[in-house]
Parts: C-alpha cells; sequence; structure tokens
C-alpha cells in the first residue's frame, strides 16, 4: 500500500473519501481530419466514494469517450476531472496519467490470451513492483478461487467461457486495490442468464470491497439492478440528461427484478432513454472509435 | 519416413496420430490423394519415357531419375550414396541457416520498433519501402562487388530476401495487436518496457511466424538464385553445374532435393512456431499438449 | 458534407495536404539521409583516404544519376524495359488464367482438390528458379522458356490464395442465397467469385512482385548472349560483365521502379473492382 501511495500521489488516507470522481464542465472535441465532432458537451457529474455510478444512453452518443478520459486513454478539450481532490486532468494537462488506481474492464475483454488466468492477474502487481513473481501469483491464484475460479487458473483465456474469462478480468483489476472501477459494457455480449450470473458476482464483489464503479451499459434492467444511481445521457453531444436515484437496500438479489418498485423505475429510466435513442437512430451516425 | 515426420510433432502423441489416421483412411481423401499423385507420375512417366514425346523425352523421366538416386554407382557420379551429394545439401542448408538467423535477429527488432513507434517508422519505413522492389536477384553483381568470395555475397543475398520479409510481417504484427491490450497494460501501471515485453511482443508473435515461414521459403528462393548464379556449391550450384555438362538426371534430382529440403525446413519453422503459441493453438481448440 | 468537400478537394490541395503532413515530411527526410550517407560513404576515400567497407565501393547517387540521364537516350535502354515488362506480364497473365479456375476449381469440389492438391503440393517446395535449366531444355526457344518460369513463379502464388479465399467464403451468404432460390451456378458466379475476389487480388500482388525476381533471374541465366537476350535481368548482367557499376545500379533502380508500377496498377484494379472493399 505505502508504495502504491508513492506512486500515485492521493491522499487514501481516509478511507471514506477513496474513490470520489468529479467531472466538471467536459467538453470533447474529436478532430479527425478538420470534422469537428463534438462528443462530450460540458457534462458535469459529481460521483460519491463508493458508489455504483451506471451511465446509459444511445449508442456512441459519448458515454466510452468519459471513460476514456477518467482512465487516460483520450484527452478532453476542456474541463475538469479530479479524483479524490487531485486533478487527474484539466486545464493545461488534457491528459490523464493511467495509472492503477482506475482499472477498466474493457466492451470485448482484453484479458492478455498470451497468459494464462494466473498470470493475467499477477500482472498488475508485478509491473508495479509491488510483489515479486511468486507472491503475485500465489495472491492471483488466492483471489481467483474467492471468485470461483480455482480451477481454470492455469488456463489460457481462450480456454474458459466468456463467463469466466470476464469474471477473471474483475479479478485482475481489483487486485491492484484500485479506487474506481471502470466497466465499458463489460456483459454486452453475453446471454441474458450468463448476464445474470455476472451481475450478481458483481455485486458480491461490490459489497466485500466497496469500490466506485463507474459503469456504461445499454441495458436498463442492468443498470437499475446494480446500481445506486443511474445517468442518462442524450444523444451526442452528451450531456446529462436526468439523473434517476435508486433507493433500493443492498444486499441485492435476483427476486428485485420481478418487484414492482423496480419495475416503476426501469419505465422511468426507460422513457428517458427512448427520446434520445429515437434522436440518435434518426441522426444515423456510426459510433466514434 | 513420412510417418516418423508427422509423429514427431503430432500434439498428443503416437496415439493421437494413429487415431487421426484411422479415422482419415474412413473418408475418400487419402485414396484422392494417393490417386493423384500416381496420376502424376505415370503421366510424367508415359511422357517422357515410355512414349518419348517431343520436347517431354528431353527431361529424365521418374523411373530414371530414382534409379540413378538409389544408385550405389550412379552414371552421372551424384546419388544418395555419394558424398557430394550431401556436401551441397550441407553448404545450401548452412548459407540459408546462417541468413534466415541473421535476418530474424535483425529483422524482428526492427519490425517490432516500427509498429511500436509511430515516430521510428515514420523515418525507417520509407527506406526500407524503396530498397524493396528491388528484386533480390538484382543484387547479385553489387554483393558479389561488395563482398568478396563466393561465401559472403550468397549469404547476404539470402539475408536481404528473408530480412525484409520478416521485418515488415513483424511491423504489421505489432499493428494487428487490439488497442484493448495496451490500454489494458496502461490501467494495471505498465511502464513501457513492460508493454514492449508483455504485450507487443507475445501479440505479434502470430504475424511473426507467419512472417518466419514465408522468410525461410524466401531464403531458399534467393540462396538458388544466387547459387545458380555464382556459387562453387549447394544445390542451386548442383542444378546449374549438371545443366552446363548435360547431366540431367542428376540436375531434375537436385530439384527434388531442393523441394524437399526446403519443406522440411518450413515444417520445422512451423513447428517451432506452435510450440511459442501454445496459447493460441489451446484458444482454437486444436488439442492440448 | 464531409463527403461532398472531399470530392471537390482538388489535385493541389491534396498535394498541399501531402506536404504538410508529418509523415510524408519525416519520409523524405529519412531517404533524404539515406542518400547523403551513401554519397559520404563512398567519397569517403576520395576526401581522407579511408574506405569506408561494402558502402565505399558501392557508386554513389550522384555518379548513378548522372549515368541515369545518360542512359535513358539510349534506345537499348527502353527496349529493357518493353522485354521485360512484356514477359512479366504475359507470364502473369497465363498463371492467372489457368490459376484461378485451377483454384476454384478446387474449393468447390472436394474429389477434385483432394486429387490434384497433393501432386501441386509436393511441386510447391521447388523454388521457381530451380526450374530455370529444365525449362531451357525442354522449351525450344529462351524466350518461351523465360515465359514458363516465369508462369510457375506466380502460378503457386495464385492458386493458393484463390484455395484460401475461396473456401474462407462465409457459409451464411451461400444459405441466404439458397434461400432465395439461387441455382449453383448463382451461388458460384454471385457468391463464391466476388467473395474471392479480394483473395484473388492478393494473391496477384505477391504474385506479381515474384514474378519480377523470376524474370529477372531468367534473363540473368539464360539471356547472356543468346538469340533472345536484353530486358532489364540482363541489362544489369551484361554491365556488371561489362564492369560499369554504376549502370548496374541504374538498371536495380529501374527495375525496382518496373515491380512497384505493376503492383501498383495490381493495386489500383483491385480498389477499382472492389467497391465494397477498401483493402490496401
Amino acid at each position: 500500500m505505502t508504495t502504491a501511495a508513492h506512486q500515485q500521489p492521493a491522499t487514501d488516507k481516509n478511507a471514506s473519501t477513496k474513490g470520489a470522481i468529479s467531472i466538471r464542465n467536459v467538453t470533447k472535441i474529436y478532430d479527425p481530419k478538420g470534422a469537428n465532432v463534438l462528443a462530450v458537451d460540458d457534462c458535469s457529474l459529481e460521483i460519491a466514494p463508493a458508489e455504483v455510478c451506471m451511465i446509459v444512453g444511445p449508442s456512441g452518443c459519448g458515454k466510452t469517450t468519459l471513460l476514456n478520459a477518467i482512465a487516460g486513454f483520450h484527452s478532453i478539450t476542456s474541463g475538469q476531472i479530479d479524483l479524490d481532490g487531485e486533478m487527474l486532468c484539466g486545464p493545461d494537462k488534457p491528459l490523464a496519467d493511467q495509472g492503477a488506481d482506475r482499472v477498466v474492464v474493457f466492451q470485448n475483454g482484453a484479458l492478455f490470451p498470451w497468459k494464462t488466468l494466473a498470470d493475467n492477474v499477477a500482472y498488475g502487481p508485478i509491473v508495479q513492483g509491488l510483489m515479486n513473481k511468486a507472491d503475485a501469483r500465489e495472491k492471483a491464484i488466492s483471489m481467483l478461487s474467492e471468485a470461483g475460479l480455482s480451477g481454470v487458473a492455469d488456463k489460457y483465456p481462450g480456454e474458459v467461457s466468456s463467463g469466466m474469462a470476464r469474471r477473471a478480468e474483475i479479478v485482475r483489476a481489483l487486485i491492484n486495490d484500485p479506487k474506481v472501477l471502470l466497466l465499458d459494457e463489460p456483459y454486452r455480449a453475453m446471454d441474458a442468464l450468463t448476464k445474470s450470473i455476472m451481475h450478481e458476482s458483481l455485486l458480491e464483489v461490490y459489497d466485500r470491497t466497496r469500490v466506485t464503479i463507474f459503469f456504461i451499459t445499454h441495458d436498463l434492467e442492468e443498470a437499475i439492478f446494480l446500481g445506486d444511481r443511474v445517468i442518462v445521457m442524450t444523444t451526442r453531444p452528451a450531456r446529462t440528461k436526468k439523473i434517476v436515484e435508486v433507493k433500493i437496500n443492498r444486499p441485492r438479489d435476483y427476486r428485485l427484478l420481478s418487484s414492482e418498485e423496480f419495475r416503476i423505475l426501469v419505465q422511468e429510466t426507460k422513457e428517458a432513454v427512448h427520446e434520445e435513442a429515437v434522436k440518435a437512430f434518426e441522426a444515423g451516425e456510426r459510433e466514434l472509435a | 519416413m513420412s510417418n516418423q515426420g508427422v509423429s514427431g510433432h503430432a500434439p498428443t502423441g503416437f496415439q493421437y496420430f494413429l487415431y487421426k489416421t484411422w479415422k482419415s483412411l474412413k473418408t475418400p481423401m487419402p485414396y484422392l490423394a494417393f490417386a493423384g499423385i500416381g496420376l502424376w507420375l505415370l503421366t510424367y512417366f508415359l511422357l517422357n519415357e515410355y512414349w518419348k514425346i517431343f520436347p517431354f523425352f528431353k527431361i529424365p523421366g521418374p523411373v530414371e531419375v530414382i534409379t540413378e538416386w538409389l544408385s550405389r554407382d550412379p552414371i552421372w557420379g551424384t546419388s544418395l550414396f555419394t558424398e557430394d551429394y550431401y556436401i551441397n545439401i550441407w553448404v545450401s542448408c548452412r548459407r540459408v541457416i546462417i541468413g534466415f538467423a541473421l535476418a530474424t535477429v535483425l529483422g524482428v527488432p526492427l519490425g517490432l520498433f516500427m509498429g511500436w513507434s509511430k515516430k521510428f517508422k515514420d523515418y525507417t519505413f520509407p527506406v526500407l519501402e524503396t530498397l524493396r522492389p528491388i528484386p533480390i536477384l538484382a543484387w547479385v553483381p553489387l554483393a558479389i562487388v561488395m563482398f568478396s568470395g563466393f561465401e559472403t555475397p550468397i549469404i547476404y543475398l539470402a539475408t536481404l530476401a528473408s530480412f525484409f520479409v520478416t521485418a515488415l510481417n513483424t511491423m504489421l504484427g505489432v499493428e494487428s495487436i487490439d488497442e484493448s491490450y495496451f490500454r489494458a497494460a496502461g490501467c494495471l501501471g505498465s511502464k513501457k518496457r513492460h508493454v514492449f515485453i508483455n504485450v507487443v511482443v507475445p501479440g505479434s508473435l502470430p504475424f511473426i511466424f507467419t512472417g518466419l515461414q514465408i522468410s525461410i521459403g524466401v531464403a531458399w528462393f534467393s540462396l538458388v538464385a544466387a547459387e545458380m548464379i555464382s556459387g562453387d556449391y549447394g544445390l542451386g550450384y548442383m542444378i546449374m553445374a549438371s545443366y552446363m555438362v548435360n547431366k540431367y538426371t542428376t540436375m531434375v534430382m537436385a530439384m527434388l532435393t531442393l523441394g524437399l529440403v526446403g519443406w522440411i525446413t518450413s515444417a520445422m519453422v512451423r513447428a517451432a512456431g506452435n510450440r511459442m503459441m501454445r496459447w493460441r493453438a489451446k484458444a482454437l481448440g486444436q488439442g492440448g499438449v | 458534407m464531409g463527403k461532398a468537400s472531399k470530392r471537390q478537394e482538388t489535385l493541389g490541395a491534396r498535394a498541399k495536404a501531402l506536404v504538410s503532413d508529418l509523415t510524408f515530411r519525416r519520409g523524405v527526410l529519412s531517404i533524404l539521409i539515406f542518400l547523403t550517407l551513401w554519397e559520404i560513404g563512398f567519397r569517403f576515400n576520395e576526401w581522407f583516404g579511408v574506405m569506408v567497407p561494402f558502402v565505399g565501393k558501392v557508386d554513389a547517387p550522384s555518379i548513378v544519376a548522372t549515368r541515369w540521364s545518360d542512359v535513358v537516350l539510349l534506345p537499348g535502354y527502353w527496349e529493357s524495359w518493353y522485354l521485360s515488362m512484356g514477359r512479366v506480364f504475359l507470364g502473369f497473365l497465363i498463371a492467372q488464367i489457368i490459376g484461378i479456375p485451377f483454384g476454384l476449381a478446387m474449393a468447390v469440389n472436394k474429389y477434385f482438390r483432394g486429387m490434384f492438391f497433393p501432386p501441386f503440393e509436393i511441386l510447391r517446395p521447388i523454388p521457381p528458379l530451380a526450374w530455370v535449366p529444365a525449362s531451357i531444355i525442354f522449351w525450344p526457344t529462351t524466350e518461351l522458356s523465360i515465359m514458363f518460369v516465369t508462369f510457375l513463379g506466380a502460378f503457386y502464388t495464385i492458386v493458393i490464395n484463390v484455395l484460401g479465399g475461396a473456401r474462407a467464403v462465409d457459409i451464411q451468404y451461400l444459405r441466404a442465397a439458397q434461400s432465395m432460390g439461387a441455382t449453383q451456378w448463382d451461388l458460384f458466379r454471385k457468391i463464391i467469385l466476388p467473395g474471392t475476389l479480394p483473395s484473388i487480388f492478393i494473391g496477384a500482388a505477391v504474385g506479381m512482385g515474384i514474378t519480377w525476381e523470376v524474370v529477372l533471374a531468367a534473363e540473368m541465366i539464360s539471356g547472356g548472349g543468346q538469340q533472345s537476350g536484353g530486358g532489364l535481368g540482363f541489362f544489369i548482367w551484361s554491365s556488371y560483365m561489362g564492369g560499369v557499376m554504376d549502370q548496374v545500379i541504374v538498371g536495380m533502380i529501374s527495375i525496382g521502379l518496373a515491380g512497384y508500377i505493376s503492383s501498383s496498377l495490381i493495386r489500383y484494379i483491385g480498389y477499382r473492382s472492389m467497391p465494397w472493399r477498401r483493402m490496401f
């Protein structure tokens, strides 16, 4: 932990402030070959520590742009993003540094196919110089078995099901003890049954670690089932259109899905999203990379 | 002989090989292959040796070549039982191995850096692309002038040919790596060298090995040409020299030997590739170890 | 809006964009550095009396350029271009005409493939150049034998690419066509052929490169002073025999240029005939 603090000069002495993201007036203009595309327009959002913040909106609306800005994959044009009061990116520093305090779980999965699951999980601590190889592997294997993956620790990602791979990817993120988990539609390509298993295991992880989660999705039921708040974004350029507070107690389980309050929340969100989806569909633009 | 070769690198050993053979015997494929090769040999025999049709009879037929090849007392002085047959094979093989190794040692790192760094590519790729369209054979006179003797110019030509192929394929390999692996490595706290070792190198391996397979073929191609034009020993020289003194049987023998040796070397490269990319074979479901 | 403005973009504007492009400027710079180093490497002996190994023996770009400006005035030089180009295109064309149907036939009929692929695979590892002497013996004229070897060089690549490409056509397209009532011939003509087109062009581009290699070698080996001399390969070889090294380099650059032009031509045809795919 002390080594991590030395690498990432963040103030995590106080556990309650761990993982607060503050997005203020962020604007992003893509400029591929002179075509100015306004992807995110003056977007502001405060995410509390240990919050599960779900972002929904039509395809290509700029949700991923926001995630990329937080993770440090893309620069922002103006505005500022802070993590626990430290500036990630802002004026004079458009591109955030990439770091293991904000780990991303990718849309199509990005476990290294040439490393076994255990080696994938052990990768973070090893390259950050926090542990030696043997210790990291040991911890990786124990964390994998906690997630119910003990039997496949020495298999390659190509040999296990996509559900297992995705779970291992979350373990790979958690081993770094991140402040924020950034998930970019991680369960997009999964069937409904696998998805519900994934949801329960993510909730279980959240209840255990209380890590801040920034979760992008298209699936409204997923958003409400998992989230504390659901942020509905407008079609491009992205702005916050509506914020739905999900005041349902944790721990949650699948029985919630058939409850009345759940359905009311879904309905409420759906109306807002649908309007934007129609606008996006009529604009007919392709998604930005 | 071919049986030994196949079972040697069959993934799950001899049993698996037997099983595969047994399965394939139930399909028409092996019989068709047999018929096809038989038909080809028969046509060759009839045209060249039996009916002696113009101009086919000018080239020695299969019976004549095989008799000579297996003869302890060859009419034209070269067969499986004479020393100079093996000297020629050895000389060619040594040259190819040296050229191929040099090209790999130089080409793979160059390709890796070209694929990894845009700036490095901008400065080196144009020079490579300017030189590449010049056929290797056009270098022969220059090589003879630049390097004296027989050995160095020939090795230089073989190296040059495979170098271009290897460097280019490696570069394409790096460029083919999904962006999300770089991002994943970044957000897990990798430094540049970690990304290089853990993402760039393994991610481009499939392309590198495709490149190496082509490159060894190209090395043989250029070697033969160089040996034919200016050589003292080697299979290319053997072909040219026996042509010059009308030992056509020896010439055909050398051609077939060349095909065989070339095939064996590429099979070896392929086997090495499969060994180094076990993660890939497993992912593709081609059997485990 | 983006598309319309692209169409209106004139050649001049594109050239301007190219000059201001960082990659392009770096590329030009790198080639200039390369030429300068080569020039210095050669002149070193003259200036400082120290022979630079290897490069010191290769005539400097300035000498080559001077020689080139003389050579372009000779009709023989252009005749070499003409002869080599003719051989390449004829051999290449024949390889396409025989190779594409052969590859397609192997792809659509597994019995045909089962029978003809094995002998094909046995002959394939023999480098085309190894056929040069046999081909000279076999064919009545040198011209024909060069053509044969050229054909062989492109043939293998084309067949392999056509076969691979045609077998990789997504079965869903075939099913979709069948469900709409396509006949066998329709499937072949409307699905398999266009589906294989990208591979055909990749094979052609690679085959073109090999063709140039082979023509050159065949000309160097066989063309020396016999009835059908000439060609760029012979140009290089006779310059070398005459000890005119700068002319050898002129020949090398010329043949590189010729190869580059031919493969650009193939790329262009591929680009035009496959509007649904920007492959290069």
